[in-house]
C-alpha cells in the first residue's frame, strides 16, 4: 500500500482539478463529483476551463470544496487528476506542495516527471476498461466515469448519492445506470485496495447546501427573461451567450406553450447576425413587447449603430453582454470583464447606456427581471454584463423566490382610452421633469400616431436641424441618465469606517469577499463597495468620498472600471489603485490578497 | 422632412367605409425634388390605403435610410412610423410583426439601402417571409449621398458626370424569385393604374410581398445615357401581366377573353385578377418567372406587373406557431409561470 506522507487537513476545504481532453464525456463525470459533493451537504465551486473546438484539445475542471461557504477560486490546487498526458507536465506543476496527482498508469509514461512535495498515485484506468467494457468509445467514456470512482473512494464521498444522481439523469435509460455505476465501483475498490483511503483532505457531510440548488448565470438570465414576461428574442449564436438563449427557449416550451392550442406565447428569431438581432429586438420593443438580445463582445461591436438609435430614439431595449475575452475573436471560452467601457459609451456620438452588474446566478435572474422594467420605465437600452464564469459556470444559488404580486413596470405608456382624453400627444416632451417622455406602442390610434427617427428631433417628435430644438433633446437625454443613477440597484456596502476599501463588481465579488475575510485575519481592515449599476448612484460618490485609498480589482487589463469611476464621479484619480487579472481564467481569492499586499508594502495609492 | 400640410375639409370629396378621404391618408408636405419619383410612389399608397379603408391606426410604416426611407412621413400620419438606420430595416420589421402580427407593415427603401448596405436583412426577410409590403424605390442611384451608382445600375449606364459604370446589377427582382420571395413584382413611379393594384394586392399578401418600383432621381440619374431616366424606362418597360386586385369573394366579372385572365385567391379570401398581356406568362410558376425576367432583361427590358405570386409558404408567424392575439398584448399571467413554478423547476437542479 502506497504510503500517504505529508498529510494535510482539509476536511471540506480542497481543490481539485481535473486535466482531460475535451470530447471524452469527462464532463458528466466532473459534474457527477461536484453534485455529490453538493448533495452531502457541502458548499462546492464548479469551473470550467475548456477550450474554443468540440474535440481533442485540452479542458480543466475544477471543484473547490468549502465548508465555508466561499464562492471564488481559492488559487490552489491540492488534487490534480492528470488525464490529459499532453498537459501532464504543467499539470503537476500546478499542483501546490503537500498536494497528490493522480494519473493513469496503464501504460508506462515516457517520462514521468514527479516531484518532491506531491503525492502521484497512478490508477491503471486504461486497463480496468478495457477488462471490463467492450468498444472504443465506451472504454473512453467509462475511464472518465471510473475515476470519479477513485476520488469518491479517496475523498469518502457516498457512492449512494453517486447513485441517486445518475439514477436522475439517466431516468429513462437505467442500464446506464448500472454500466456508470459498474465503472466507479472499480475506480473505487481499485482506490481502496492500493491507497490509504480516505485521504486528509476529504468531504465530511455538513447539511450547509440546504436551500440552495445549482445553476449556471446564463440559465438564471433566461429564467428572468421568462418571469419577466418577455415575449420576443433575437439572437446570433456566439460562446459564451449561446446557452442563455437555449435555455429561454426550453424554458418557453415547458411554461409558454399554450396546453389546448399548441401555440407558443414567444418568439425566438435566430437572426442572420448581431445587426439585425438587436434590430428585432428594437422592433418588438418599439412595438410594445419586452424583449432582448444575448450576446457576447463581438455582437456588441456589430450593435453598436443600432444602439445609437434605441438610446436616441428611446426605445427600451434589453442587452446581455456575457463577456469573454477580447480584443478582436480573442480567447472566446475565457473570461473577462472587458466590455465595461464599450457598453457604456456604445454608439456615436454622445450616448451613456445604463449597466447593470450581477456578480452570480442569483443576482443574473433578479437583475434580468429588473432590466425589463428599468429599460422601459427609461426607455432606453439597459445591458446586463454577465461574464462566461457567471454565465456557463454552475453555482451555488440560494433558492430564489418570486413575489406573485410582481407587475411589470411598462413604464410611461398611454393607452387608447388615455390617449382619447388628453388634448395633444407629443413623444418627446418631458411632461413630468424627470426627463423621461410618454409613448405610445403602434396601434393605439391615430392620436398617438408618432415618428420615430435617429435623425434630429425636436421636443414634439418632429424632424428638427435646428440648434435649439436638438440641444433641447439631448439635454433631456441627460436629465434621464441622472434620473436612471437613482433608479439602478444600489451599491452594496460593506463597511465600518475604515479608511482604505476595495471597489469591484460582477464576479469578482466571490473573490473579493474571501479577500476581506484573509486580509482581516493579516490585521488589514478594508471597507468594500460592489457596484451593481451605472450611472453610479450617490451612495458609490460617498463611498469614493470617505476611502483615502481605494482598490478597484476587475478582470480587464486596462482598469475600465477605474475609468468608468474617474470619468462619472468626482474621486480623485489618485486615490484608486488597480488590481487587475485578465488571464481569462476567474480571479483567485489569492491573487487579490497578493495584489493588496503588494500595493500596501509599496505605499501605492496612499 | 414633417411639415404638416394644411388640412381642408371638403365635404364632397369620396369617402371610403371608414368614412376617411383620400387626404386623411396623406402624410406630411414632402421635402424631396419635384419631380422625384418617390413621391409618385407616396401618392400611390396614399391611394392604395384608401382604397383598401384601412384604419390609419393598423398601418405601421418602416424604412431605412436614403431618399426614399424619408417617404415614411409623407402618407398616413395616422400611422406610427419609424425611420429606423441604413438598410437596417428588414430587422425592425421582423421584430415589429414579431410582437404585433395584427399591423399592415409598409416598409420602404432605397436600392442602396436594399442591394447594399442592407442586402443581407433584405435576403433574410423574404427567407423568414415576414408578412409585410417591401417597396424598393429604385433609382440606379445613391440619391441622399448625391448621385453615386448603386448596385441596381445597369454595366455601362451613365452617371450624370459622364462616369461609366463598371459592375454587372443585382436585379431585386431576380433575387427575390431565386431565394422563395412569395410576391414579387415590379413597377414604375409613373404608372399609378399598374401600381395601385399591386400595392394593394401586396398589402393583402400573407407573407412578404416585394415590389421593385423604378422610380426616377431627377436630380441625378435622369439624363441621356442612364438606364433609369424617366425616358429610358418609358421606353423599356413591359408587362406580361396587368394585376387588378378585386374586393369581393365569388364569381368575378371580368370581362377578360378565356384564356387571358388567371385568378389567385388571397388568404383573406379577396382575390387578385391578372390580365395576360403575354398568352404564355403564368405568373404561379417561378421558373418560368425567372426565366421570362431573365430574358426581358438580355433585352435590356424592364419586366413589370406581378411578375409571381405563391400564396402557399407558411408566413413569418405560421412557422413561429404564434397565437392569432399579437404577443405584445398577452397579459401578463399567460407570461409569467408564477412562484410555485419556480419552486419546481429549481428543485431540478438540486
Ligand atoms: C451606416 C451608414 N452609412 C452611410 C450612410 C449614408 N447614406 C445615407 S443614404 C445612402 C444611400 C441611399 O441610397 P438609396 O437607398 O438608393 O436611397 P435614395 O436616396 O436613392 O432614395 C447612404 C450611403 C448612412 N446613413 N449610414
Ligand atoms: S436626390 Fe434624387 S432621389 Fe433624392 S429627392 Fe432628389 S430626385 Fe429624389
Ligand atoms: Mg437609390
Amino acid at each position: 500500500m502506497l504510503e500517504v506522507n505529508r498529510p494535510m487537513s482539509g476536511i471540506n476545504d480542497f481543490v481539485v482539478k481535473f486535466a482531460n481532453v475535451n470530447g471524452t464525456g469527462s464532463a458528466s463525470a466532473n459534474g457527477l463529483i461536484m453534485k455529490t459533493v453538493f448533495r452531502m451537504g457541502v458548499p462546492v465551486v464548479g469551473k470550467n476551463f475548456f477550450p474554443s473546438n468540440i474535440q481533442g484539445l485540452p479542458t480543466w475542471y475544477e471543484i473547490r470544496v468549502t465548508g465555508e461557504g466561499w464562492s471564488a477560486r481559492s488559487g490552489r490546487v491540492d488534487v490534480m487528476v492528470a488525464m490529459n498526458s499532453e498537459t501532464y507536465v504543467r499539470d503537476l506543476k500546478e499542483v501546490s506542495p503537500g498536494g497528490y496527482l493522480i494519473h493513469d498508469s496503464s501504460w508506462a509514461h515516457p517520462v514521468l516527471l514527479s516531484r518532491e512535495d506531491v503525492t502521484v498515485m497512478g490508477v491503471p484506468l486504461s486497463e480496468l476498461c478495457a477488462e471490463n467494457f467492450e468498444g472504443a468509445r465506451a472504454r473512453i467514456l467509462m475511464k472518465n466515469i471510473m475515476y470519479a470512482g477513485v476520488i469518491a473512494a479517496l475523498f469518502d464521498l457516498d457512492l449512494e448519492v453517486m447513485r441517486s444522481l445518475l439514477t436522475e439523469s439517466y431516468a429513462r435509460k437505467p442500464a446506464l445506470v448500472e454500466a456508470n455505476m459498474k465503472a466507479i465501483q472499480l475506480g473505487y475498490d481499485y482506490a481502496k485496495a492500493n491507497f490509504q483511503t480516505p485521504l486528509p483532505m476529504r468531504v465530511e457531510p455538513l447539511g450547509r447546501t440546504a436551500g440552495h440548488f445549482v445553476m449556471d448565470g446564463n440559465t438564471a438570465a433566461a429564467l428572468g427573461c421568462l418571469y419577466a414576461g418577455a415575449t420576443v428574442g433575437a439572437w446570433y449564436p456566439i460562446t459564451p451567450s449561446t446557452s442563455l438563449m437555449d435555455a429561454f427557449k426550453s424554458f418557453c416550451m415547458k411554461h409558454r406553450v399554450d396546453p389546448e392550442t399548441g401555440q407558443r406565447n414567444f418568439l425566438i428569431i435566430q437572426a442572420e447576425d448581431e445587426l439585425a438581432a438587436i434590430g428585432a429586438v428594437i422592433g418588438a420593443a418599439w412595438n410594445g413587447a419586452r424583449s432582448f438580445t444575448p450576446t457576447s463582445g463581438p455582437g456588441i461591436s456589430l450593435m453598436n449603430e443600432f444602439i445609437g438609435l434605441a438610446y436616441y430614439a428611446e426605445i427600451p431595449t434589453v442587452l446581455f453582454d456575457v463577456q469573454r475575452v477580447g480584443p478582436s475573436t480573442g480567447m472566446p471560452t475565457r473570461t473577462q470583464q472587458c466590455d465595461l467601457l464599450s457598453c457604456a459609451y456604445a454608439s456615436h456620438g454622445d450616448t451613456r447606456h445604463v449597466l447593470l452588474f450581477p456578480a452570480n446566478p442569483e443576482e443574473a435572474f433578479y437583475l434580468s427581471v429588473q432590466a425589463f422594467d428599468l429599460a422601459e420605465r427609461l426607455q432606453t437600452p439597459v445591458f446586463v454584463l454577465l461574464d462566461l464564469d457567471i454565465g456557463m459556470n454552475d453555482w451555488m444559488v440560494p433558492d430564489l423566490k418570486w413575489d406573485d404580486a410582481y407587475r411589470p413596470d411598462r413604464g410611461k405608456v398611454l393607452d387608447a382610452e388615455t390617449i382619447q382624453k388628453i388634448e395633444k400627444f407629443h413623444r418627446y416632451l418631458d411632461v413630468d421633469g424627470d426627463g423621461i417622455p410618454w409613448r405610445t406602442v403602434p396601434g393605439t390610434g391615430e392620436k398617438g400616431a408618432y415618428f420615430t427617427r435617429g435623425s434630429g428631433h425636436n421636443r414634439f417628435g418632429a424632424y428638427t436641424e435646428d440648434s435649439v430644438e436638438y440641444q433641447d433633446v439631448v439635454d433631456r437625454l441627460v436629465r434621464k441618465f441622472r434620473t436612471a443613477a437613482a433608479l439602478v440597484p444600489k451599491a452594496i456596502i460593506k463597511g465600518d469606517g475604515a479608511t482604505a476599501g476595495i471597489v469591484s463588481l460582477g464576479s469578482c465579488d466571490g473573490a473579493v469577499q474571501e479577500a476581506l475575510a484573509v486580509l482581516a485575519k493579516q490585521g488589514i481592515r478594508l471597507d468594500y463597495l460592489r457596484v451593481r449599476g451605472f450611472p453610479f448612484g450617490e451612495e458609490v460618490e460617498e463611498f469614493l468620498a470617505s476611502h483615502e485609498q481605494l482598490f478597484v480589482v476587475e478582470q480587464n487589463r486596462d482598469a475600465q472600471l477605474k475609468s468608468l469611476l474617474t470619468l462619472e464621479t468626482a474621486v480623485e484619480k489618485r486615490k484608486l489603485h488597480s488590481i487587475l487579472h485578465y488571464s481569462g481564467l476567474p480571479v483567485s481569492s489569492s491573487f487579490i490578497v497578493d495584489g493588496i499586499n503588494r500595493a500596501m508594502s509599496k505605499g501605492e495609492a496612499a | 422632412m414633417s411639415i404638416a400640410k394644411p388640412k381642408i375639409s371638403r365635404p364632397n370629396l369620396p369617402r371610403n367605409t371608414q368614412g376617411l378621404t383620400r387626404r386623411d391618408y396623406e402624410g406630411g408636405m414632402s421635402t424631396l425634388c419635384a419631380g422625384c419619383g418617390h413621391d409618385s410612389i407616396t401618392a400611390a399608397i396614399v391611394q392604395a390605403c384608401f382604397e383598401l379603408s384601412l384604419p390609419p391606426q393598423s398601418v405601421a410604416k418602416l424604412s431605412g435610410i436614403g431618399c426614399s426611407s424619408k417617404t415614411t412621413a409623407y402618407f398616413v400620419s395616422g400611422a406610427h412610423g419609424f425611420n429606423s438606420v441604413h438598410g437596417r430595416m428588414p430587422a425592425i420589421a421582423a421584430g415589429a410583426s414579431a410582437a404585433n402580427r395584427s399591423l399592415h407593415y409598409i416598409g420602404v427603401s432605397g436600392d442602396g439601402d436594399s442591394l447594399s448596405i442592407g442586402l443581407g436583412q433584405l435576403g433574410h426577410a423574404i427567407r423568414r417571409n415576414v408578412d409585410m409590403l417591401y417597396l424598393l424605390e429604385n433609382n440606379g442611384v445613391y440619391g441622399l449621398t448625391k448621385g453615386q451608382f448603386s448596385a441596381s445600375a445597369e454595366l455601362g449606364s451613365q452617371s450624370k458626370k459622364g462616369e461609366k459604370n463598371d459592375h454587372e446589377p443585382i436585379d431585386p427582382v431576380l433575387l427575390a424569385l431565386s431565394i422563395g420571395a412569395t410576391f414579387v413584382a415590379r413597377s414604375f413611379s409613373g404608372d399609378k393604374d399598374q401600381l395601385v393594384p399591386l400595392l394593394k394586392a401586396g398589402l393583402m399578401h400573407r407573407g412578404f410581398a416585394l415590389i421593385d418600383i423604378l422610380s426616377p432621381c431627377v436630380t441625378f440619374n435622369d439624363h441621356e445615357g442612364s438606364t433609369k431616366s424617366y425616358a429610358y424606362v418609358r421606353e423599356h418597360l413591359h408587362t406580361p401581366v396587368a394585376a387588378d386586385y378585386i374586393e369581393t369573394r365569388g364569381e368575378i366579372q371580368v370581362d377578360y377573353q378565356p384564356g387571358e385572365a388567371v385568378t389567385v385567391d388571397m388568404h383573406d379570401g379577396h382575390q387578385v385578377v391578372l390580365k395576360k398581356l403575354d398568352h404564355d406568362y403564368d405568373p404561379t410558376d417561378r421558373a418560368r418567372a425567372l426565366a421570362y425576367v431573365q430574358e426581358h432583361i438580355a433585352r435590356g427590358e424592364h419586366v413589370t406587373g406581378l411578375i409571381y405570386l405563391g400564396e402557399g409558404r407558411r408566413n413569418f408567424h405560421e412557422r413561429h406557431q404564434t397565437p392569432e392575439q399579437p404577443l405584445n398584448s398577452l397579459p401578463y399571467d399567460k407570461l409569467c409561470p408564477g412562484s410555485e413554478r419556480l419552486g419546481s423547476i429549481i428543485k431540478r437542479y438540486r
